[in-house]
């Protein structure tokens, strides 16, 4: 029998299915990639070794920015058919007295982190430009006679009772300030709190025991 | 690719141009590239959801409670002073009775950690061997039974520290963020954020700076 000479040959793999695929999984990488949500201030947070993951909806934020401004976050819940957000501002505006026209209940609703006195939540709604919504974010009032932090967490509250509350404070704020919102989130009824840190890794075993 | 190209041109009878030998365009940058910028959004989008870390506070009454009685000598009080400051003392701060002196130290792995390991030792021991047992195979549990058992092991505690952290008006938010993570890391089984008494503040005023 004849021995099969097999021809050596550098293999031409064609690589046009390859490079397809790639380019097909890239964009839909980069299309589903979702970008941070634009937050008022800059907030450096601590770090801790919790690796829980923050929850993704039923979620109260409260931000604390380093000049001690507050600012509030509330989701749609799990599905947009809830319009726990729009209840909430219909909730707030009943509680002021205040009415919104559907147009500004629409647009409250798809808006992110906000942190303005209720009288300026009217006009700041129907503003055309975000960048000057921007500048008429000073934060959410908390003094004893305008508490109004209290009544978005009641009403929050009321409108989701599912919401966990999310504290995500800059690392320099004073710890009295911190305290006054937890308190003001307990007389809520709410007990639990996440507090949003970065993940640092420290390990401690028993080799750390001094014996 | 290239060649089709060239060959369309010649038809249309354009500038005749030396034909070229086939082009060869070497595909490899530019998949390297793409495989790059893949992996990189794959783990981008999946990394940048924040992490919590979970506190609960004791429930507000608005009866004024007693305090449940508690071991003095069970307890370690911590206080949180300004610019990363920490300060420590067993026991109560009884006005009538001489003041306990305030020991300084700070965060870092010499400081509170080790006097939290050493007042922990024994619960710590045990989470500590029952998460290297699991880690190296010898006990095979799912992570939700680990948790609960870690955490009936911390309720079951009666000799560990009972902590109580407190904290100036000038402490920041970061550092009681950085004494709960010690509670985590050195396995307290209870501890609370408290209010500072008015002898603690005397106290504080005595301490070493």
């Amino acid at each position: 029998m004849p021995k099969i000479k097999s021809t050596a040959r550098s293999p031409h793999i064609d690589m046009t299915p390859m490079v397809d695929l790639f380019t097909l999984l890239l964009t839909f990488f980069l299309l589903t990639a979702t970008f941070l949500p634009i937050e008022p201030a800059q907030i450096t947070i601590p770090s801790s070794i919790s690796e829980k993951m923050t929850p993704d909806n039923n979620l109260i934020t409260i931000f604390i920015s380093p000049d001690a401004k507050i600012f509030f976050n509330f989701d749609n819940g799990k599905d947009t058919s809830f319009h726990h957000r729009a209840n909430l501002l219909k909730a707030m505006g009943i509680q002021y007295g205040m009415t919104f026209t559907p147009d500004q209940l629409k647009r409250f609703a798809s808006s992110g982190t906000f942190g303005l006195p209720m009288q300026d939540v009217s006009k700041w709604l129907d503003m055309k430009n975000p960048k000057d919504g921007e500048k008429m974010q000073t934060g959410i009032p908390m003094d004893s006679l305008n508490n109004q932090l209290a009544w978005w967490i009641r009403m929050a509250r009321t409108v989701n009772n599912y919401a966990e509350v999310a504290i995500k404070a800059d690392g320099n704020v004073e710890f009295p300030l911190i305290k006054k919102v937890l308190d003001l989130v307990q007389t809520n009824g709410v007990n639990r709190f996440n507090f949003i840190t970065t993940y640092q890794k420290e390990e401690v075993g028993l080799k750390d025991l001094v014996q | 690719m290239g060649e089709i190209v060239q060959e369309e041109k010649r038809q249309k009878g354009e500038k005749k141009r030396p034909r070229k030998s086939g082009t060869h365009i070497d595909m490899t940058p530019m998949v390297d590239l793409m495989a790059l910028l893949l992996t990189f959004f794959m783990l981008t989008t999946a990394f940048s959801k924040p992490k919590v870390m979970i506190i609960t506070m004791p429930e507000k009454t608005d009866k004024q409670q007693d305090q449940p009685k508690i071991a003095a000598t069970r307890t370690l009080n911590i206080i949180l002073g300004d610019s990363d400051k920490v300060y420590y003392f067993m026991g109560v701060a009884d006005p009538n009775k001489p003041l306990p002196t305030l020991i300084k130290t700070d965060f870092s792995k010499d400081g509170i950690r080790k006097v939290l390991l050493q007042k922990n030792k024994d619960l710590f021991i045990k989470i500590a061997e029952y998460r290297e047992a699991r880690l190296i195979g010898k006990i095979a549990v799912a992570d939700t039974t680990a948790e609960s058992y870690i955490k009936k092991l911390k309720a079951d505690d009666n000799v560990g520290p009972i902590i109580l952290i407190k904290a100036v008006d000038k402490a920041k938010y970061k550092d009681v963020v950085a004494i709960v993570d010690e509670m985590a890391i050195t396995n307290i089984a209870s501890y609370a954020i408290v209010d500072l008494s008015k002898t603690e503040m005397e106290m504080l005023k005595l301490a070493p700076r």
